[in-house]
């Protein structure tokens, strides 16, 4: 049966920003192997039933974390205190926590712009630099964070968002190259439009080539599963966001994307 | 961000209507919406969208998609009480508790339905004859009322919302979870008795020798065979394949299901495919399929045969179909039926899928819909003008022999015959008026039926 060969070694594994619309069904499949989570978030409020969900669903550790990626002093401490909670060391960690914001109307301000990059970029290096830090010296190990495709072209309806996540895009690669000889893999997502909580609402969610959450959380599932450097999910992203990086900028700064 | 109005229907693809979506995922974002919705214009949640007519949109207001509010809650292995958000699906609930060993007490003939969904139609199964519908199995039910605050009821506290919201169509207020406890099984395969009979009135007394001792039993009846022969059926009676009748190598992996490719219908022909001429051949090479014999089937293909094809609503064409489910009681089925049938084969229209099945016990939901006796269920394809003659003369049948209509397949009945159907809803509306004071939560149907105010 299907969940019989789907199982493996349980592994130890961080979901930071567990509740996120791509990390709530990212979080179900992994239990399903049997591996045991670490779930962060802010609120923890949200954290205990998202906790209690994976516990029915598999039967690994499921521990929760309520920890703010923006406090430094919180992010070096949070793989010493996985590490406590699931009673073993951490052998991967998935970075899912970001958020959109409105740039269709009026221009970001500079506090918005702040916020902007503080949240998808800034926090989410902090937390990797101190993940591969616990890390390098655990081979077969893996880091994995959630960027997107809007970081591999700015373009004017979210280029604080691509910005901040073409930043990711250049950590994650320099990682993945200093940590390569070590044996730790780094996995770029790089997922198009997904239909989650974050995008509720948006005219973008009811296109045909948004996703469903849980698709993209398949894709992830396997890259993690078979080590790939860079994911896009779904996977005709990939042939689309090299058309667009093609484009010659004298016609894409004409273009209204 | 202006609220785009999305089109809706339902599984049956008739009426449709405009609804503003929300689809929050977690308690506040609910109360966020309940309480950004505009009274008036109405509000009902929805989950996977499978009740067939009007149910579960409002022309005009806002649609509380559930399936993001789906999250396990506990399960108690001991006694099988689970507890589940609303937008959590029955086919979740099979996938992960099925190879654990336990099964739902009762499903629908489609697993994909949430717990709010199912909880809210008091949906029943083939072993409705036995054990009655879902709600016998629900121990709490957690309302979202209009004043956004969770109300936990069950049948020793705040009773009178338990009793109304089971079966009540969503229109208490938004399910955001419950607790119902789910039955053990040795292995995912049923042993199914196959009788072929020759019209409606050997057709029950099968159903009247064999379901006692049968957990499920359930007839395919051919909507078309005439004079004679109406009625003639296939029953099919079944019971939960014990471990020690599998063979050795079935006995491996007992609760294995064979891995089925799904088809798809991939869009909606420009007319509808199953006329009286396909579903007429289709007919006589299912009754000639099927003689008496005994067989073992695995779980999805005696509960779920048409889970196996997606989309297959589209088959009815663009204008879609509607469900025509009625229930008789004991003393009248034989009699209702029989006109019934015969004012059905009279009309010419086709009905592909027809199933007949005998009812037991009620539960204490106020608008519960199956007591002791009879129920058809058939599909009728859409046709302006001819369809609401027919089912006008089908609802008649019902009231003369004291029969009623499903709400969860309803599409066009009226509010007076839905209240000869229901004499308790003034009971309900008593108990809908101290939660939803404003009359908030009102669906397309609720406004057709003249339960809440148009």
């Amino acid at each position: 049966m299907a969940t019989a060969s789907k199982r493996d070694s349980p592994r130890n594994v961080i979901l930071v920003g567990a509740t996120s619309g791509i990390a709530r069904p990212l979080g179900r499949r992994l239990v399903a192997r049997g591996w045991n989570l670490v779930v962060t978030g802010r609120d923890p409020a949200r954290l205990a039933p998202l906790a209690d969900d994976l516990r029915v669903r598999g039967n690994g550790t499921i521990a929760t974390l309520v920890f703010d990626p923006s406090d430094a002093a919180a992010v070096a401490g949070l793989c010493g205190a996985a590490a406590a909670l699931l009673g073993g060391p951490i052998d991967g960690v998935i970075v899912c926590h970001g958020t959109l914001p409105d740039e269709s109307g009026a221009w970001l301000d500079v506090e918005q712009t702040r916020g902007a990059i503080d949240a998808n970029f800034t926090s989410a290096a902090m937390v990797l630099a101190a993940a591969a830090q616990a890390l390098e010296n655990r081979p077969g190990a893996f880091l994995a964070a959630i960027s997107s495709v809007a970081g591999d072209r700015g373009r004017q309806s979210n280029y604080a968002y691509g910005a901040a996540k073409a930043g990711l895009t250049a950590y994650l690669s320099g990682l993945r190259n200093r940590l390569h000889p070590r044996g730790v893999v780094v996995i770029t997502v790089k997922p198009g439009i997904v239909r989650t909580p974050m995008t509720e609402g948006l005219a973008a969610a009811r296109s045909p080539l948004a996703a469903d959450a849980d698709t993209v959380a398949r894709d992830i599932e396997r890259a993690i599963l078979r080590r790939q450097a860079v994911l896009y999910t779904p996977w005709f992203w990939w042939p689309v966001m090299t058309v667009i990086c093609a484009i010659p900028e004298a016609i894409f700064k004409r273009l209204k994307l | 961000m202006k609220p785009v109005p999305n089109g809706l229907s339902g599984w049956g693809r008739f009426p449709r209507g405009e609804s503003v979506v929300s689809t929050p995922a977690d308690r506040a974002g609910v109360a966020l919406t309940i309480g950004g919705a505009h009274h008036g214009a109405g509000l009902i949640a929805r989950g996977l969208g499978r009740a067939y007519g009007d149910s579960a949109f409002v022309a005009g207001g806002m649609v509380l998609q559930t399936t993001r509010i789906d999250r396990f809650r506990g399960f108690d292995p001991q006694s099988g009480l689970l507890d589940v958000e609303a937008g959590v699906s029955f086919a979740e609930i099979i996938a992960l508790f099925l190879p654990r060993g336990w099964f739902l007490p009762t499903t629908p003939g489609t697993k994909y339905v949430t717990v709010g969904g199912a909880i809210a139609a008091d949906v029943h199964g083939k072993n409705h004859h036995r054990h009655g519908s879902i709600g016998m199995f629900v121990e709490r039910i957690d309302v979202c009322v209009a004043d956004g605050t969770v109300v936990s009821c069950s049948r020793g506290e705040n009773s009178d919302l338990f009793h109304a919201t089971l079966g009540g169509m969503g229109l208490t207020g938004m399910i955001m979870a419950a607790c119902f406890r789910l039955v053990r099984v040795e292995t995912s395969r049923v042993t199914v008795d196959y009788h072929r009979t020759a019209d409606l009135e050997e057709t029950l007394t099968v159903f009247e020798s064999g379901d006692a001792g049968s957990e499920h039993s359930v007839a395919w009846i051919d909507c078309m065979a005439s004079g004679r022969a109406m009625g003639r059926s296939v029953v099919m009676q079944g019971r939960n394949t014990p471990l020690g009748e599998l063979s050795p190598e079935a006995r491996r992996d007992p609760f294995g299901l064979p891995r089925k490719r799904v088809k798809s219908v991939p869009f909606t022909p420009p007319v509808g495919l199953l006329n009286s001429l396909s579903v007429r051949v289709f007919n006589e090479v299912f009754y000639a399929a099927h003689g008496n014999r005994r067989k073992v089937v695995d779980l999805d293909t005696f509960f779920y045969p048409l889970d196996s094809i997606r989309h297959w609503n589209r088959l009815y064409g663009p204008r879609g179909f509607i469900q025509y489910q009625a229930f008789f009681p004991r003393r009248t089925s034989l009699a209702g039926l029989r006109e019934l049938l015969s004012t059905i084969v009279a009309s010419g229209a086709a009905s592909f899928l027809a199933v007949l099945k005998s009812c037991g016990p009620a539960d204490d939901g106020i608008l519960t819909f199956l007591e002791p006796g009879h129920t058809l269920a058939l599909d009728i394809p859409y046709r302006q003008g001819v369809i609401e003659a027919l089912c006008g003369r089908l609802d008649r049948i019902l009231l003369e022999h004291g029969g009623r209509l499903y709400l969860a397949k309803d599409a066009l009945t009226d509010g007076k015959t839905f209240r000869a159907m229901y004499p308790r809803i003034d009971e309900f509306l008593a108990v809908k008026r101290r939660y939803d004071p404003d009359g908030l939560f009102a669906s397309s149907q609720s406004r057709r039926l003249g339960i809440t105010p148009v």
